[in-house]
């Protein structure tokens, strides 16, 4: 059952992958989120990511929940099927799916209102049972649909576009992820596709668990001056600490960088992480250096960004399952239904 | 205060009259009461997995506090040659092992019946009745010096019972000692020390008591190839049967032996030669997370399924619905206990049918199928299975806490290799192939049942976004009204398919004017009840409904009938409120039997209302009122 994708017009300077296509094959519908909005930057990001990376646009499960944010997965690889699901339960729907079929690439688009406060309950679950998939939220600490509430990751005195300040602490999902045992932990900007990209492609080849935090300001209701989730604020307060090329294996590692601040991380698949680092002393391997720094730079209003944690040995569900390697969905009765002679057995110890 | 004074170790005292009474065999009600955590339910299992090896059909009921350990439980037996299976007020045989419910134990013997207690402390005479016998066994005693260990003791005080009854009841003592061998082989130091215990109450009986008792079991050829099983283990077994590889659940009595049963049977039935286990279950965070994994795995095209209860049913009814208009499979075993909250909740009824038929916001109905047997668990596993796939929607099994979690007869599992499990819908790259255009919603073949296509199947055709609502036939995003509606009423088209696809009721109509329905676990004690009637000179017609939405036949049933009651263990008639909305009938032609004290309904609450009733109706009996048996016994 393979098939070949039928040639289609193009422009002729879009680059072709390997499998023969182009970006314009990866797209979706035609966004409906407001202009400049930084999730649409998100998905342009992820289209870009899996052209680069030459999946096959049909082998994803594009998982969301309620939010403007889970409206996007309409809004790149339409060749792959997308369920719209109900508000903070996407990680329930995703470890279903991924449970079923476990050769689909998932990838789960959430917000910060659907992942940190109605579904903080679903977040925490998914990141411990290390569902292998990659689960980006989409933060811009607003309810964007229903007309701008703080969500539960806005920063404590960020205020409103009226100029009122939020009463409470703000929930760190990078944090929870790290601690709750997440084998791959990002943070990104929507506005910096350069390292969100690169980000991305090694979230989507991770195995296990990766999560992205991308800080994806609402031009609509949180973008303003007292904002710690404008584009302004991002901009100035950001710090890269690490960023990360995904190097497929075989591929000739061709740029050079700084020794000491370069480290490659050889991937189970044969492929290769490249990891660049602003402080040769960052271990991205430290979970516990790692929730340090994110805290320390948190209390100090400074937001790092860049692959914060990563594991790349980690187990997977399915592993701690013992699931076979065919998706389960795919087993047919002669697997499953064991029989009339199995029940021979059965009956024998129930009389 | 003033006490009983007994002789402890009585010499040729009698048990309590056997000497010339007729004796009843195979043909009673005996009820343990036990302190919860006491190590007794595995006495009282063996006892009734005793009689029936003996051949005696045995109907089991837990009756049990949320509690780990200290409260009061119950462990009740209904021994039946007839084969009643249902519960019977009254008992006849009282084993009363905790203090704190002596009083209301003793209280509920039939007068005339019999009450085994530890006489190793003086009874107080407030406690003592003069229509009951008393049967003293010194139990705390007769452990005390045999194991030294206190824990052991406590222990060992159900094995001593369960010996003594042995004795007085005539139970073949080479059928429980070979159980004990067969339960504790491979743990051999276990096996001498429980014979020794059964054989210290056997043999006080035989040496002090002058029994046995006129209640006493005999061998029987009445369960002869039949298994003992609970509700809850056979519906697990028929869900790897019927091709469940996703259990996602979250712990909640009386479901969670569903749950655990599926694991266990997975574990022997669904590993393959390299240990790779074809199947994945998760032990959820809540019930909401529960029904999002049956969804997802539902969606991307594995059979999956859940167990719950009540509470969460409640939380997992947005999921239903997302289901119900995104059409996904999804199957969802709703094992019924009584109300919220915790305590009466470890008690069973038929509380959640409104819940469950309509559950969710919006315009959503849900099939319901209603098992009343351990055999229709299994099948019906296997069928709701095949419909959620069939009718792409999720599909309820409304069992209860009797039929999930007692031990009944039922007939050996059975199936058939050529059996195939039907999928439904569902086009693979083939299909798309030879297709112009797919469209997800579109009705084709008139039965309301679009074609499905799961994730990954095709590189260029059949993608589409799953939405709860606001698409079109070819799953494009539109709020156009008549979309909607379109959409809406198409979802009417499939509940009639539903409709013909639904267990049938089981009737058996020789044309007389009054009929009974019930479903469920209402179905056990409707046998003994019947007979009953009978024997005051009414007999009924009969419907037990399996399925919802309701087949025509169940509308012939009730427009046959001049009289239609229907028996239900609620306080709202909740299934005439199916009936009378799904069928449009005229409420006043069904008249509801209703129990829901927290037991199961018994076969005398059926006959008492059910004669009230007649007499209202001056329905003509072939025979005076009076000549059945009433129970329990007046004198």
């Amino acid at each position: 059952m393979t098939y070949v994708a039928k040639p289609r017009v193009r422009h002729p300077l879009l680059p072709i992958n390997e499998l023969g296509l182009t970006r314009r094959d990866y797209e979706g519908a035609v966004s409906t989120l407001c202009a400049g909005c930084g999730h649409d930057s998100v998905s342009a990001a992820i289209v870009q990511a899996c052209a680069e990376l030459a999946l096959p646009p049909h082998k994803f499960a594009k998982v969301s929940g309620i939010g403007c944010s889970s409206k996007t997965p309409s809004y790149f690889l339409s060749h792959s099927h997308g369920f719209n699901a109900v508000h903070g339960r996407m990680p329930s729907v995703a470890t279903g799916a991924n449970l079923a079929n476990r050769e689909l690439y998932c990838v789960g688009v959430s917000g910060d209102g659907d992942s940190a406060s109605i579904g903080i309950g679903q977040f925490a679950h998914i990141v411990r049972r290390r569902i292998n998939m990659l689960y980006i939220v989409d933060n811009n600490g607003t309810y964007g649909l229903t007309k701008g509430q703080f969500s539960a990751t806005n920063d404590k005195g960020s205020t409103s576009k009226k100029g009122v300040p939020n009463l409470y602490e703000p929930i760190d999902l990078v944090s929870m992820a790290l601690q709750i045992g997440a084998s791959f932990v990002a943070r990104s900007f929507s506005g910096d596709k350069s390292q969100l990209v690169p980000l991305i492609q090694a979230g989507l080849m991770h195995k296990g668990f990766a999560f992205i935090d991308v800080i994806s300001p609402c031009v609509a209701f949180n973008n303003h001056n007292g904002s710690t989730k404008s584009y302004d604020y991002v901009r100035g307060h950001s710090e890269r600490l690490v960023s990360a090329d995904y190097i497929a294996a075989g591929e000739e590692i061709t740029v050079d960088y700084e020794s000491g601040t370069a480290e490659d991380v050889a991937m189970p698949d044969g492929s290769t992480l490249r990891l660049r680092k602003l402080d040769e002393n960052y271990d991205p391997r430290d979970r516990v250096q790692a929730l340090t720094h994110v805290q320390r730079a948190a209390e100090a209003g400074e937001v790092v960004t860049g692959l914060l944690y990563v594991d790349p040995d980690a187990a997977d569900c399915h592993d701690a399952l013992g699931t076979p390697a065919a998706p389960l969905n795919a087993l047919d009765e002669s697997v499953l239904c064991p029989g009339a002679a199995a029940l021979v057995g059965v009956n024998a110890q129930l009389s | 205060m003033i006490h009983v004074t007994e002789p402890r170790f009585p010499s040729g005292t009698r048990a309590g009259g056997a000497g010339g009474a007729r004796v009843r065999y195979n043909d009673f009600v005996i009820r343990f009461a036990n302190v919860n955590g006491s190590g007794s339910a595995s006495a009282n299992g063996m006892f009734a997995k005793a009689l029936f090896r003996m051949g005696v059909p045995v109907a089991t009921r837990n009756i049990f506090p949320s509690n780990i350990e200290g409260l009061p439980t119950w462990f009740e037996v209904r021994v039946s040659e007839r084969g009643y299976a249902g519960r019977r007020e009254g008992i006849d045989l009282m084993v009363a092992m905790n203090a704190e419910t002596f009083e209301e134990d003793i209280a509920s013997i039939v007068p005339g019946g019999y009450l085994v207690y530890d006489n190793s402390k003086d009874l107080h005479v407030g406690l003592r009745r003069a229509d009951i016998n008393y049967v003293g066994i010194p139990i705390s005693q007769l452990v005390l010096p045999e194991f030294p260990n206190p824990k052991h003791r406590a222990l060992f005080k159900n094995i001593v019972y369960l010996g003594s009854l042995s004795a007085l009841i005539n139970i073949d003592f080479d059928v429980i000692t070979g159980m004990v061998s067969s339960q504790y082989k491979g743990k051999d130091d276990l096996i001498a020390p429980n014979i020794h215990a059964l054989e210290i109450g056997r043999n006080y009986v035989l040496d002090y008591l002058d029994g046995p008792l006129p209640i006493q079991v005999r061998y029987s050829n009445a369960a002869e190839n039949k298994i003992l099983v609970d509700g809850n283990t056979a519906a697990a077994i028929g869900a790897i049967y019927g091709g469940a590889t996703v259990c996602a659940w979250y712990p909640i009595t009386p479901s969670t032996s569903l749950a655990e049963a599926f694991e266990q049977y997975c574990n022997r039935l669904r590993v393959d030669e390299s240990g790779q286990r074809n199947f994945a279950i998760i032990q959820a965070e809540d019930e909401l997370a529960a029904m999002g994994i049956v969804i997802g795995a539902g969606w991307n095209g594995a059979r999956a399924f859940t167990a719950t209860s009540g509470p969460g049913l409640s939380l997992m009814t947005e999921f239903l619905g997302l289901a119900y208009f995104a059409e996904i499979p999804a199957v969802l075993w709703d094992i019924q206990r009584a109300g919220p909250s915790t305590g009466m909740p470890t008690r069973t009824q038929q509380g959640d049918l409104l819940a469950a038929a309509y559950a969710s916001h919006g315009d959503t109905r849900h099939p319901l199928l209603f098992p009343s047997t351990p055999n229709e668990c299994f099948d019906f596993a296997v069928v709701a299975l095949d419909l959620a796939d069939r009718l792409q929607t999720p599909i309820l099994v409304m069992s209860d806490l009797e039929l999930g979690m007692n031990d009944n007869l039922a007939d050996p599992f059975a199936w058939e290799d050529d059996r195939r499990l039907d999928r439904g819908k569902v086009l693979d790259a083939d299909d798309l192939d030879a297709i112009e255009t797919f469209g997800r919603y579109v009705d084709v073949d008139g039965d309301g049942i679009g074609y499905r296509t799961l994730p990954g199947t095709h590189a260029e055709k059949g993608a589409f976004f799953t939405r709860g609502t606001s698409r079109d036939e070819y799953a494009a995003y539109t709020e156009a009204p008549e979309a909607y509606t379109a959409n809406m009423d198409r979802l009417l088209r499939k509940w009639e398919t539903a409709r013909r696809l639904v267990p049938a009721p089981v009737v058996e109509d020789e044309g007389r004017d009054v009929g009974i329905i019930y479903y469920g676990t209402t179905a056990l004690p409707i046998p003994e009840a019947l007979d009953r009637l009978a024997e005051d000179g009414v007999e009924l017609d009969t419907m037990r409904i399996r399925g919802f939405p309701f087949t025509t036949e169940v509308r012939d049933f009730i427009d046959r009938h001049g009289i239609v009651f229907l028996a239900e263990q609620n306080r709202d008639a909740q299934m005439k409120t199916l009936l009378v909305n799904d069928l449009q009938i005229d409420p006043a032609r069904i008249d509801a039997v209703l129990y829901y004290g927290g037991f199961s309904i018994s076969a005398d609450t059926i006959y008492e209302q059910v004669s009230e009733r007649l007499v209202e109706y001056k329905v003509p009996r072939l025979r005076a009122v009076g000549g059945g048996r009433s129970s329990p016994p007046s004198k």
